[in-house]
């Protein structure tokens, strides 16, 4: 299973096609990762450490437009000194054929822990984002995108 | 819950908005009686701003039938709410008399009858007659002309010039600014050609280039009428790129932005503006979530969903306008500005009645000039119907069944998808079907009608998708129009269930067999949103299918059954 | 078949004492996740981009670490509070041991 081929025999399949049926012609056989591999990870950073609400504002699209290139921002509530920042950010998600996404470090001198890439999404799946704060302390977000197969609007 | 008498009624609150009798004298009419020009443009003035609103006008320059749903269902918060409500809710609730001139104009039932007696709707030219009307007695200075977009696609001779037909006729009417859907249908090159030329702004806040994440178009632009500063902020559909062939503007990122149209709606306010307005393209129940949540929005100018309301909806301190398509209405909305702040509104939903206003010369000759090279091909009878032909409605439309139909007999496949568009006109029976009549139902710029086969499983599959993008509870998850029509197949659909769950009961209904889902059917179906797709154009499709049948007679399709309602 | 990768980046030339700052990135690069299949059947080897990292004068101040599903031809953009004139340099390591760097000129003041 793979992502830029997803997007390759899509337009194979249904080169005549105004609907594409994502999941099946993702072949779906192929083992993707869930809730628990993602919690898997987590546990293999943080052990059994709770993780709170709030702080992190996670902004991806409600619907993807392209499951190929799925922007994703986050950002990170936090005065940014020497003494309270952000050390670490790591986004997953759930129904990949892998869990990881990306994992980032700021420092002081970022003055905002604010960042933002683009990502394959293959389905449509939740996206966790955990923070670690200087203190110690632990956030996390969640938030769900849909991947659609298009056409039909008017 | 908002309550009807928010919806209608001035609220006492100090910065009140007067919102009664929306429809003006219409709603008061006695049944069957027909308005004039006077009781059209009929308006108690207020302030010193006048908003003009025209929405989805789908490049219709003269004027047409066409029919509002009878069935349009809204879910999770929308449920039973207006715009959610057809025929004798929607009378009931606007206080329209049944068979009256109001009655024709915004529901469905008794259409061919109330036809027949009120006549056509819409056309530039009757368009211009109201704006230049209200322009004189307002005062140029005054008036601000906004166009809600979807504007430039939808016609034979849009398709044929790229747009430019509707590109000149909204300069014509001084448009002052305008937002885009079908318009990036166009290609990505051409829009941008006609938005740095045009007379008007072409405005986007919710598009930007994929490699920097950069603003395509400019975000809002501010225009002072009558002494009050006035931001307008653009936003293009934010489902473009999934609703249409995302590959006619590669470089392009949509979505909806809220915390951007925040900045904006923030930046607006520090220049000085008093009255802030998102003219926008989201659609009715999109905008009705975003007003709740973007905070100090004055109007939201809603279109897409085609929507016609002779009331404005409240929600918190904004008020959102549904002013209908095809150019069958002008939307009025007078402002009163205190201490730089929106004190008043008074709305109107001005119905086009093309019988009762008279042309506007000068926009009269224009449209004759832009469809002079396309007249003779435009008036060509292919063949007449018997039977009402109509678009709207969340499930099918008889225009639908006569284009499944063509797909079926002119493609020789088991099944037939069209795409659940909300434009295109209605014809009457005893109509003749002209080539203009197909074109205004199928004029777009990946026409393809492909022919391919699909198992059964991959055809619930798109149902399922397809239901999920128009009845998904959260509005911000839907994508707009309506459900795809289907030719050949019938099924059930519980709207209230989550997505995969919504529909059963496939059936092939040449056989009466149930769908299997691993068999393959051949499937005939139109605008596929991907590259390259093979096939003769629709247009094509549906005129050989007409020339072959001569008269055209569509019984009532009954292969779609609904609850979850 | 792949040229080779080409990194640029959007930084501001110039930025008042205490401004923050948009950094925006961009580098060439398929981001091959290695799930793919060849027209043999055969997996198509892993080769991406798998951390890129910006360090000012010296000093580290950012960096992501990027897993397969990052998008081809990958984009990271995140700020910087702007104190001092200096050089950001900014690395991309790819999983075949190449580095990519690119440095940006910002004054302050």
């Amino acid at each position: 299973m793979d992502f830029q081929q997803a997007g390759l025999s899509r337009r194979h399949a249904l080169k005549a096609g105004a609907f594409a049926a994502v999941a099946s012609l993702l072949g779906a056989k192929l083992a993707f990762a869930d809730e628990k591999t993602v919690a898997d990870e987590l546990k293999k950073l943080y052990g059994d450490k709770p993780f709170a609400a709030g702080k992190i504002k996670l902004d991806v699209p409600e619907i993807a437009e392209n499951g190929l290139v799925v922007p994703i921002n986050i950002e990170v509530e936090s005065p940014m000194t020497d003494a309270d920042y952000v050390k670490a950010v790591h986004v997953y998600a759930d129904g990949n054929p892998l869990p990881g996404i990306v994992s980032y470090s700021f420092t002081p001198a970022c003055g905002k822990a604010s960042a933002a890439t683009r990502m394959r999404l293959a389905q449509t799946q939740n996206i966790v984002c955990v923070a670690e704060m200087s203190s110690g302390a632990l956030h996390m977000a969640k938030a769900n995108v849909k991947v659609t197969i298009g056409g039909c609007g008017g | 819950m908002i309550s009807r008498r928010d919806f209608l009624q001035a609220t006492s609150a100090a910065a009140a908005i007067t919102l009664a009798s929306g429809l003006g004298p219409l709603g008061r009419v006695a049944a069957q009686q027909r308005l004039s020009q006077a009781d059209i443009l009929r308006f108690d003035p207020l302030g010193t701003v006048t908003l003009l609103y025209v929405t989805d006008i789908h490049a219709q320059l003269v004027p047409l039938h066409f029919r509002e749903p009878s069935i349009n269902l809204g879910v999770g918060e929308a449920k039973g709410q207006p715009p959610h409500l057809t025929d004798a809710e929607f009378r009931e609730h606007f206080k329209i008399a049944t068979g009256s001139a109001g009655a024709f104009a915004l529901t469905s039932d008794d259409f061919t009858t109330l036809a027949r007696q009120y006549g056509r709707m819409g056309g530039l030219d009757r368009i211009a007659t109201l704006v230049k009307a209200i322009r004189a007695e307002r005062g140029d200075d005054k008036v601000l002309l906004l166009d809600g977009g979807d504007t430039w696609q939808g016609s034979w001779s849009s398709l044929q010039t790229k747009g430019q037909d509707m590109v000149d006729v909204m300069s014509a009417l001084k448009t002052d600014a305008m937002v885009g859907h079908w318009e990036f249908t166009l290609g990505a090159e051409r829009v941008k050609e006609i938005a740095e030329s045009a007379s008007f702004a072409f405005l986007a806040q919710n598009i930007r280039d994929k490699e920097w994440n950069e603003p395509v178009f400019k975000p809002r632009k501010v225009f002072e009428k009558g002494g009050v500063k006035i931001a307008v902020i653009g936003q293009a559909l934010p489902r473009t790129a999934i609703a249409n062939p995302r590959w006619m503007f590669p470089d392009w990122e949509f979505g909806i932005r809220e915390e951007e149209i925040q900045k904006q709606v923030e930046e607006a306010r520090a220049e000085g503006a008093a009255i802030v307005v998102l003219l926008s393209h989201d659609g009715f129940d999109v905008d009705r979530k975003l007003a709740a949540r973007v905070k100090g929005l004055d109007i939201i100018l809603t279109a897409h969903t085609h929507d016609a309301m002779p009331g404005v909806v409240r929600v918190g301190n904004t008020a959102l306008v549904a002013s209908g398509s095809h150019g069958k209405f002008l939307s009025r909305l007078d402002i009163a500005v205190k201490d730089g702040k929106v004190a008043d509104i008074r709305f109107k939903l001005m119905p086009v009645f093309s019988e009762a206003i008279t042309p506007d010369t000068e926009m009269a000759a224009l449209v004759r000039k832009l469809r002079e090279p396309f007249a003779a091909d435009l008036a060509r009878e292919i063949g007449r119907t018997e039977s009402l032909l109509y678009r709207r409605g969340n499930f099918n439309g008889t225009f639908d069944d006569l284009i499944c139909d063509a797909m079926l007999s002119q493609r020789d496949a088991e099944i037939a998808l069209s795409p659940g568009f909300r434009w295109g006109g209605t014809l009457l029976p005893g109509e003749p079907i002209t080539w203009e009549a197909i074109t205004n139902a199928t004029a777009i710029t990946y026409p393809n009608c492909y022919r391919m086969e699909m198992t059964g499983a991959q055809l619930k599959e798109i149902l399922e998708d397809v239901a999920d993008n128009i009845f998904h509870p959260d509005p911000y998850f839907q994508g707009g129009g309506d459900m795809v029509r289907i030719g050949g197949m019938g099924y059930a659909i519980d709207i209230g269930k989550p997505m995969g769950g919504r529909i059963s009961g496939l059936t092939h209904l040449k056989s009466g067999k149930p769908i299997d889902a691993s068999r393959k059917y051949v499937v005939a179906g139109w605008a596929s949103v991907n590259e390259g797709t093979q096939g003769p154009p629709i247009w094509d499709v549906v005129r050989d299918h007409v020339a072959h049948t001569k008269t055209v007679s569509i019984t009532p399709n009954d292969a779609v059954k609904v609850t979850g309602a | 078949m792949s040229t080779k990768p080409t990194p640029r980046v959007r930084v501001p030339a110039k930025a008042a004492a205490g401004e923050m700052i948009e950094i925006k990135t961009l580098i060439s690069h398929e981001m091959e996740s290695g799930q793919r299949k060849d027209a043999k059947g055969e997996t198509i080897p892993r080769k991406i981009i798998n951390k890129f990292s910006a360090s000012f004068n010296g000093k580290p101040v950012f960096s992501a670490d990027w897993h397969p599903a990052i998008s081809a031809n990958p984009y990271q953009s995140f700020f910087f509070k702007a104190m001092e004139s200096g050089e950001f340099t900014f690395t991309w390591k790819d999983d075949d041991g190449s580095e990519y760097t690119a440095k940006n000129k910002l004054t302050v003041g």
